[in-house]
């Protein structure tokens, strides 16, 4: 019965662990979409931070399914938590430094204020 | 379909380019700098899955210590023109 569903389980794995290496990097792509067209650093900060975290994370689930043996997974853990803590880290290091040097998000609607940098 | 994850980073590191290269504030092209590390280290992972050799991780590793070091560096040196500030709290007055 365990090796029954060893057996799917290994054929089942590197499908699943490519799908989501795909969807990794396709909401990598989604994010650097919205660093493209948002008006705002702060917006622009956001887009590039959570999509970045997400898809570090996705991406690297998925190639931890398709890989070979477990000292590979334990390199991709290593890369997953350095990344899991340092990104947040920086991205907070980001917005502390544009708000004390002065850089004012933008506030209400858009075409309203001109709080912007554009 | 490795190879689509692949291509996806790429075009990605492409996009984030034009904002590091257009940003209007400086803010912008380090957070664009920032962000093209952190896919050019999943892009490492996914060379190695695609050419069967997955020791790329060992640079991957590599690149997560640079990344996170060089955006601190070039924040705090943007700050105070210089290395030579510790970055401890007391003794500051633009804070």
């Amino acid at each position: 019965m365990i090796d029954l569903i060893l057996d799917y389980w290994n054929a089942f794995r590197p499908a699943l662990g490519s799908a989501l290496l795909l969807v990794g990097a396709v909401l990598a792509v989604v994010g650097t979409i919205g660093v493209l067209r948002f008006p705002d650093f702060y917006t622009r900060l956001h887009a590039a931070s959570v999509t970045d975290t997400a898809a570090a994370t996705l991406a690297i689930v998925g190639m931890a399914l398709l890989s070979p043996s477990l000292a590979i997974v334990f390199k991709l853990i290593v890369v997953w938590l350095f990344l899991f803590l340092t990104g947040p880290t920086s991205s907070h290091a980001l917005a502390n430094a544009a708000h004390t040097a002065g850089l004012q998000p933008m506030i209400g609607k858009l075409g309203e204020s001109d709080g912007g940098d554009e | 379909m490795i190879g689509a994850a692949a291509l996806a980073l790429i075009i990605a590191i492409a996009l984030m380019l034009v904002r590091a290269l257009s940003g209007p504030t400086l803010y912008d092209r380090v957070l664009a700098v920032n962000s093209i590390g952190t896919k050019i280290i999943l892009l490492l992972g996914v060379i190695g899955f695609l050419t069967g050799r997955p020791d790329f991780l060992d640079i991957a590793i590599l690149y997560a210590l640079i990344n996170f070091v060089a955006t601190i560096a070039i924040l705090k040196f943007f700050r105070y023109r210089s290395f030579q500030v510790s970055l401890s709290r007391r003794g500051k007055d633009g804070a």
